[in-house]
């Protein structure tokens, strides 16, 4: 058929309705549109439909692209995709405009006496492979680092980790990922002996409650939030903000609870009383599947450079930790958490009634925290105390911020701690890892090396001679980058900058190599329900672009490790993911198949006998479970999940006379982490153009602050520039700022601190204090 | 020259107003369900400057509880 402009435009429109009514159908099933409209629709067409999960967030959302004599025109939800049932959220169907952007990185560029020469692709890779050996010659394997991503596919990470640990020979790996879910992973960890939740997004469908833990779900994972509110529309069910500022998702619960930063520990703990003093406790699940732990306290912040920490769990008795929450009384926390008793004890009702199903969500508010692993622990309590978990609409969930932080940063493990399966501190997962990865068990070092602040500090100290990041910008997202920059910039370290756009990271690279965006080329991403889902490429990339995995083996290869990556360009993100399904071997972890994954919107692991599995732990649904019970957490040798007694601890710098706000950091929905994608996507870009600071009226009206007004944020690390916000998009406490880090001409993180979790090393973005003053 | 389409979710009692206000806007056009209380909704504008203008327009509209995004196509012609 030839398709004129005119009828082109009509049959797209006609497209659009289509995809709304598909969407709507899922929404609604037995939904019935005028018939004529339907009949109107035109089934065929020239585009080309392409499946794929979306780009950016962990919600992972089933995107299909329209695919037009080569080019990406259209992006449209997946109606089968269980995660979205059709839906997408703003920068889900804008995502494929970035590609166009006239500054994309198309070839390698060199760094030579001060100037970026445009520099064959092969060349470049000569270039980096010499280096990074002639560095490990020179300086040991210990002196080359790389730093990846919860944005790189299964394939990137898989490689980047066989590199490093099995080919080089050591922890020198971590990623991003460490920024944003490391405290979820310990929490889970210390709480379960095994990573990501227990449930699946199908628990929106079933709760009564959802309660949000600082977690501003309207904007960072919309089309979940959407979801949820068509739940509270459908059934009356009800969603409980609790957070330290108020957002779009307060202002769409039904219920706003603010509490002051830092005291989350101490309210978690008060609910926990409050359902032990009322007798609201599952006695024979906590009696069956549960024990009782504590571990050390005045841990630190890892605010000094080589900081260490290990915790020394001790077993207690339910006795013991009930008298430690003795100081948690509602009427002792409402004091110094801003919250009063009486909503102390609505949340503790809530997940006190058996005949409620309640779901908490959380993510950067409770994993970006100093105590992050243990407001995981405290939210687990909760959950465990009253036996509400791995069950249809009742379980906690941890949510990812990145497309594959679960499925990439976790699952493969690209921390300096981790292996594909286990970690490396542990002998039958080195040997297991040697196995795969045909290399000497000696080769892969026992103990880890560098997480990510600490590995920046070591660039900084001159430790790290090369380092090479890929599909990220640590240079705009690192917390205190007024310490970092200035260290990437030294002549000690050799930067190797892999990535789509120039970015602030790439403009201190030595080498920059041009990278294949998300549709052109194949990969794997796993979202925050454990689903792992492919994609085909679907469009030629420009110039020399070429994917992070290929770049990577072509480099193993140079250094003289061809054996261990025999794999075919064009073949390679197939022949990656089958070895390392051999990780995840068995019941408890199985990957489904790639040819399951082509045909379907993802799939659930563990994938056993065909099947997802939605609900772990629960063996109603879960073949790992094994104990004869009806609940089995087989991630810890007895099978019992730990119940932890962690105290309120403050944060390690507070409002003072000097610096007198607390700073909270964070993102907006149309900007995708350092903007620097979404920031190229004309429409996004005019929504959200640059950064600012918001302000508390009563707070702007004492400093004389008008809205548009140039403010400056300073700490003791340094200070930013933006326009005041006040009582816009969202409304901070009194005492409080907040400001989206998108924005690299407005660098938030220049201010922030580098403290973090000292048992996830995971920084706290999210607290630090400053002065504002007009600029 | 965007194309996008939306479900639009009426407050309650509201769709018959929401579905007259939205057939009013000129580059709108609405398909509403017979037995739910949802509009698909599909806009038509010729440049960024048009998209701004309908954005305001829609969200000056009180009887609109949500807008849910469901695709968007950028063509050349
Ligand atoms: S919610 Fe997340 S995954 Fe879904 S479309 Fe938006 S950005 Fe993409």
């Amino acid at each position: 058929m030839c398709i004129t402009p005119t009828n082109r435009r009509i049959f797209i429109k006609k497209m659009a309705a289509a995809a709304a009514m598909t969407a709507a159908a899922t929404m609604f099933p037995g939904i019935v549109f005028a018939s004529e409209q339907e009949a109107n629709l035109s089934s065929g067409s020239d585009l080309d439909w392409k499946k794929g999960p979306c780009r950016f967030c962990g919600v992972g959302c089933g995107i299909l692209v329209g695919v037009d004599k080569g080019k990406a025109v259209a992006v449209k939800g997946d109606p089968n995709s269980s995660v979205n049932k059709g839906l997408l959220c703003v920068k889900g169907y804008h995502q494929t405009m970035c590609i166009q952007a006239k500054d994309r990185l198309t070839h390698a560029l060199v760094k030579k006496n001060g100037r970026y020469v445009e520099t064959p692709i092969s060349e470049a890779l000569d270039i980096v492979a010499n280096k990074m050996k002639e560095t490990i010659e020179k300086h040991g394997k210990d002196s080359v680092a790389m730093y990846t991503s919860g944005q790189s596919t299964i394939p990137e990470g898989y490689v980047a980790s066989k590199l490093m640990k099995g080919a080089i020979g050591t922890n020198n790996l971590d990623c991003n990922a460490r920024l944003c879910m490391a405290s979820a992973v310990t929490g889970f960890l210390t709480t379960f002996g095994a990573d990501e939740p227990m449930g699946c997004y199908e628990d929106i469908d079933y709760a009564d409650y959802f309660i949000t833990w600082g977690n501003n779900m309207a904007e960072m994972h919309p089309v979940l939030f959407s979801r949820m509110l068509e739940e509270k529309n459908r059934r009356g069910a009800k969603i409980i903000d609790f957070a330290t500022r108020t957002t779009r998702s307060s202002s769409a619960s039904d219920k706003s609870i603010l509490f002051e930063p830092q005291t989350d520990l101490a309210v978690a703990n008060a609910i926990c009383y409050e359902i032990i003093n009322k007798g609201w406790v599952n006695k024979s699940f906590v009696e069956k599947h549960c024990n009782f732990s504590k571990g050390l306290t005045n841990i630190g912040y890892g605010l000094e450079d080589k900081f260490k920490f290990t915790d020394k769990p001790e077993k207690i008795d339910f006795e013991a930790y009930k008298k430690f929450l003795e100081e948690y009384t509602p009427e002792k926390v409402a004091k110094y958490s801003g919250v009063s008793v009486k909503d102390i004890k609505y949340l503790a009702a809530i997940y006190g009634d058996p005949n409620k199903k309640v779901v908490s969500y959380w993510c950067m508010g409770m994993n970006q925290h100093t105590r992050g692993t243990w407001m995981n622990n405290l939210v687990y309590n909760i959950h465990l105390l009253t036996g509400k978990i791995s069950q249809p609409g009742n379980g906690p969930f941890s949510l990812t911020g990145q497309p594959s932080a679960c499925g990439t940063a976790r699952e493969v493990g690209t921390f300096t701690h981790k292996l594909p399966k286990g970690v490396v501190t542990n002998e039958k997962h080195r040997r297991l890892a040697a196995k795969i990865w045909k290399v000497p068990y000696e080769r892969i070092p026992a103990k880890p090396t560098y997480h990510a602040t600490e590995m920046f500090r070591a660039v900084d100290r001159g430790d790290i001679k090369f380092i090479w990041t890929q599909v990220t910008n640590p240079l705009v997202s690192l917390p205190k980058t007024s310490r970092y920059r200035p260290a990437m910039e030294k002549d000690s370290c050799f930067v190797v900058v892999s990535d789509v756009f120039p970015t602030p990271t790439s403009d201190v690279a030595d080498v920059i190599l041009p990278a294949s965006w998300h549709i052109e080329k194949s990969g794997l991403y796993g979202n925050s329900e454990r689903r792992t889902q492919h994609w085909d490429k679907m469009v030629e990339g420009p110039g020399e672009t070429t994917p992070d995995a290929w770049m990577t083996i072509e480099v193993a290869k140079r250094m003289g490790f061809g054996d261990l990556f025999p794999y075919s360009e064009e073949n390679h993100v197939e022949e990656i993911y089958n070895e390392y399904r051999q990780f995840h071997e068995g019941a408890k972890h199985g990957m489904a198949p790639l040819d399951v994954l082509k045909k379907q919107s993802g799939a659930i692991w563990p994938y056993v006998d065909g099947k997802s599995t939605q609900w772990r732990f629960n063996a109603k649904y879960d073949p790992a479970c094994s104990n004869g019970e009806e609940f089995h957490f087989y991630g810890k040798p007895d099978g019992k999940a730990i119940i932890w007694q962690r105290p309120f601890e403050p944060a390690p710098e507070a409002p003072d006379d000097e610096y007198p706000f607390w700073l909270n950091t964070g993102r907006v929905i149309e900007h995708w982490h350092t903007g620097s994608m979404t920031r190229r996507i004309p429409v996004l870009h005019k929504a959200m153009p640059s950064a600012y600071v918001e302000f508390h009226p009563e707070d702007a009206k004492i400093l004389s602050i008008v809205n548009g007004e140039n403010v400056k944020v300073t700490s003791r690390r340094g200070s930013c520039i933006l326009p005041a916000s006040i009582n816009e998009r969202g409304l901070p406490t009194q005492g409080q700022v907040f400001v989206p880090f998108f924005d690299e001409n407005m660098m938030i993180n220049d201010v922030t601190l580098d403290a973090f979790c000292p048992i996830s090393k995971e920084p706290d973005y999210k607290k630090c204090a400053v002065k504002v003053e007009k600029a | 020259m965007p194309v996008k389409s939306y479900l639009a979710h009426p407050h309650e009692g509201k769709k018959s107003e929401l579905l007259s206000a939205l057939s009013e806007i000129e580059c709108c056009e609405v398909i509403p369900a017979e037995n739910k209380d949802v509009i698909v909704l599909v806009t038509d504008t010729a440049n960024e400057i048009e998209e701004n203008i309908l954005k305001e327009k829609l969200e000056a509209i009180e009887s609109i509880k949500l807008f849910s995004m469901v695709s968007g196509f950028d063509t050349q012609n």
